[in-house]
């Protein structure tokens, strides 16, 4: 049988509208023991205002379907209506666990329409604070998902870490959260002084941390229990359901965006990709896990290669001047004027570019008509297709399953609605 | 003298002391017993919808803390709760749910509108976004950013907790059903907050 | 079936700019386009379907993105071997794991007509983007397992990416605040 007659005759998914699911939720049936329960969308698991219906036979899940939708923000209408290089504050909040990566992937994919290419410095800059982003993405999938799973410890441990990274943002952007650090051209910024033994700090603390999240979670009986042969997929469903990224590789099938089509300067760096063997939520949590220790690896190296210059790029139509020329030059000021407020003019054209975020595939295509706003901005977001495998993962398991299989797929509402 | 005045503050009694109750001599204490115990062990209500939702959570994990402010059981039912925090912004499928939520919720029930998208619609003045989650739910004091820091909400949360000090919550709520719409800003800071530094560039 | 060389007659540069019967090379038949240096092809609708298939055998396993896009403003574009140019475009992005190469698909699609068929049948993982981009623009996927309103409250009346929907955007009043 094919992957999609597979898929298909499974029947997991409740394909059922949400007026019809709510008249059938009150039909009782007492021969019956199948129900159609609502979970969410306001409910403990941390994954924001996710709902999922579902078919229940007791305490098995048959049928299941996320309900998305609560958190839509007319981002991709929004992002029509700001300049390219307003763009970036716009996407930074789909994503809000990980908005480093798109900002890099819409920067990425201005810049290729601009046909620019961006200097060695800023290159290396965005790649570390990527890594660096990954590293806080993952520690905050580690803390929802451990307490999810019941390990409120966990999700204190997991912030504590994190807070180490979000320490060091700050620092180099201004902002805990939802940056705007990447633009195109180059990042806003360059790396303040003495930067090095800030990360030197972090990438010391980390390892014995992430030593002790092993020997809470990893070895630990209850936590194996919960999570090994829950929520099983295999690699062929998921290429077909479009998943990606830790869904993908936790089935075996190694795809990391990084290494198989590589962007930045990820060619020049040395790391492996984290792969798992049985498809499961195990498998996912310890693929993140590890994917931490791969970051460590990558932002190591970043700290002894990256080289000096400038921070983004000197096209005076793209980048703005620096703010001290304002006072000297008519033309600094002038530029400065015109990509404030009219926003550079971008060629006309099209291109889709894509990255690999902490959740997957993360692409953006954007389609210009030559003026100063996109004409269409559409981000794929890799959480909205990984939710696709949602039915699939719970089908056949049980009700507390279902709270492992969601905080394992790692949504982010915000990209998932946009 | 100081510590007679000193106690009396932390028995809430203020200056006005009795006098100021309109209650008689006997069910005063207990009226601010009541309302120490209701301040100091508020349940917020897990509403974290976008972006502040993770600044809400950091500030409810170890580095901020809101435990040491008795705060950090987020109660999952709202039948349980009484702080909504509103974090995130909400869309206009999201909003029924909300007002849902909000109604479950026994009284004295406050609200705290966390980040610009909940105040006002934040940056998203736009077909999907409620342009202010007071147009849904009466809100109690709106917490600025975007998002918010975790300092801001504790900013936010010990302004409440000073409201609820003071009685002034719960009688406006009696009275008009709504909030107290107080905006968070320097001047109504519990505690001095540093100047900032101004740093300027060019040839001056 | 025939693999797209980049190099082989395709014309370089962007949509506005082509000269429409320079010309001359198809892959899939159906005419193909150097976009940015990306492979983008362009059926007709009739051909949508048939190629679709064609791409899942050629050995692109993955259907990355479907997205809509409206040209209501720029309708004068000009595009390869002289298709005519729609207010509607069906964007599908795919993606080759083991070849690792990633191909495009523009369908164009005029305004009194958006049926499209649905690849949902074919990847599995496009059924919830069609399902947003039929919220979005309106289009109407014929075969979709589940024609549901997935972004958008039910009822919303209106597809809000249209050029033609309004921003939504609501005046701001500043009310006078005491002592500022």
């Amino acid at each position: 049988m094919s992957t999609l007659d597979h898929l298909r005759n499974r029947d997991a998914i409740l394909r059922i509208s949400e007026s019809e699911a709510e008249n059938r939720a009150e039909v009782i049936d007492p021969d019956d023991e199948r129900m159609i329960i609502n979970m969410g969308p306001q409910h403990p698991s941390t994954h924001g205002v996710l709902r999922v219906t579902m078919e229940l036979q007791g305490e098995t899940v048959l049928r299941s379907k996320p309900v998305i939708g609560y958190l839509h923000t007319g981002m991709e209408k929004t992002a029509e209506d700001l300049t390219f290089l307003q763009g970036p504050t716009n996407v930074t909040r789909m994503d809000y666990a990980a908005p480093l990566f798109t900002e890099l992937v819409y920067s990425l994919a201005v810049e290729k329409l601009l046909d620019i290419e961006i200097p060695e410095r800023a290159t290396w800059i965005r790649m570390l604070m990527c890594e660096l982003n990954r590293m806080s993405s993952h520690l905050l999938f580690l803390a929802t998902n451990g307490m999810d799973l019941g390990s409120v410890g966990m999700m204190i441990y997991g912030w504590r870490e994190r807070e180490e990274v979000l320490r060091f943002f700050e620092k180099v952007t201004g902002l805990r959260m939802n940056h705007n650090y990447i633009r195109p051209g180059g990042v806003a910024a360059d790396l303040p002084d003495n930067w090095q033994s800030d990360v030197r700090e972090i990438l010391e603390i980390l390892p014995e941390r992430l030593e002790q999240f092993d020997v809470l979670m990893t070895g630990q009986p209850i936590w194996r229990d919960r999570t090994q042969g829950v929520g099983v997929i295999t690699a062929e469903e998921a290429i077909a359901l479009g998943a990606t990224g830790p869904i993908l590789r936790s089935t075996g099938y190694a795809w990391d965006t990084r290494r198989t089509m590589p962007y930045l300067a990820y060619d020049k760096v040395d790391f492996d990709i984290v792969v798992g063997t049985y498809g499961d939520t195990f498998d996912r949590y310890a693929i993140r896990l590890n994917e931490i220790r791969e970051s460590m690896r990558i932002v190591e190296q970043c700290l002894d290669m990256i080289p000096k210059g400038p921070y983004r790029v000197e096209d005076r139509k793209v980048t703005p001047p620096p703010r001290a020329r304002i006072d000297e030059s008519m033309e600094a000021l002038i530029h400065h004027f015109k990509i404030f407020t009219e926003g550079y003019k971008v060629p006309a054209g099209e291109v889709y570019t894509a990255v690999e975020s902490p959740r997957g595939e993360l692409g953006c295509y954007l389609v210009s008509d030559g003026g100063s706003k996109p004409q269409r901005m559409h981000i794929r977001a890799p959480s909205f297709v990984n939710l696709q495998t949602l039915p699939h993962m719970m089908h056949g398991g049980l009700l507390a399953d279902a709270v492992a299989v969601i905080s394992s797929i790692d949504p982010i509402m915000g990209e998932v609605d946009r | 003298m100081a510590d007679v005045h000193d106690l009396k503050q932390k028995l809430g009694l203020g200056d006005a002391g009795l006098a100021g109750l309109g209650h008689n001599i006997f069910t005063a204490p207990i009226e601010e017993l009541v309302k120490w115990a209701r301040r100091r062990s508020v349940m917020p209500a897990t509403f974290g919808l976008a972006c502040c939702a993770i600044e809400m959570m950091a500030t409810g994990t170890a580095h901020y803390d809101m435990a040491r402010y008795g705060m950090e059981t987020f109660r999952a039912s709202p039948r349980q709760a009484d702080l909504m925090i509103v974090a995130g912004r909400v869309s206009q499928k999201m909003a029924p749910v909300l007002r849902q939520i909000y109604d479950q919720m026994m009284e004295p029930k406050w609200v705290i509108s966390m980040g610009v998208c909940a105040s006002s619609g934040g940056m998203f003045n736009n077909y999907a976004i409620v342009q202010g989650v007071d147009q849904i739910v009466p809100v109690d004091i709106y917490a600025p950013g975007c998002p918010p820091g975790p300092e801001t909400l504790l900013h936010a949360i010990l302004a409440l907790h000073e409201k609820i000090r003071t009685g002034e919550l719960t009688e406006r709520r009696k009275n008009t059903g709504k909030g107290a719409g107080i905006e968070l800003s320097r001047e109504n800071a519990p505690d001095a907050q540093p100047e900032p530094v101004i740093i300027r560039t060019g040839r001056r | 079936m025939s693999s797209v060389e980049a190099s082989d007659g395709i014309a370089e540069g962007n949509d506005n700019e082509m000269p429409a019967n320079t010309y001359a090379d198809t892959a899939y038949d159906v005419p193909v386009f150097n976009s940015n240096g990306q492979i983008v092809l362009h059926p007709e609708i009739g051909f949508y379907e048939g190629l679709i298939n064609n791409l899942l055998a050629d050995g692109y396993q993955m259907c990355v993105d479907l997205c809509g896009v409206d040209y209501l403003k720029n309708l004068t574009r000009k595009l390869p071997n002289g298709t005519k140019a729609e207010r509607f475009e069906l964007v599908v992005n795919f993606l080759d794991l083991s070849e690792k190469r990633r191909i495009r698909v523009r369908v164009q699609l005029p305004e009194d007509d958006l049926k499209v068929p649905s690849i949902s049948m074919i990847y599995p993982g496009a059924e919830a983007m069609e399902r947003e981009a039929s919220d979005m623009f309106g289009f109407v996927f014929e075969g979709h397992p589940d024609p549901t309103p997935i972004l958008l409250p039910e009822g919303w009346m209106g597809h809000p990416l249209r050029k033609d929907f309004s921003m939504g955007r609501i005046p701001v009043q500043f009310k006078a605040v005491e002592g500022r």
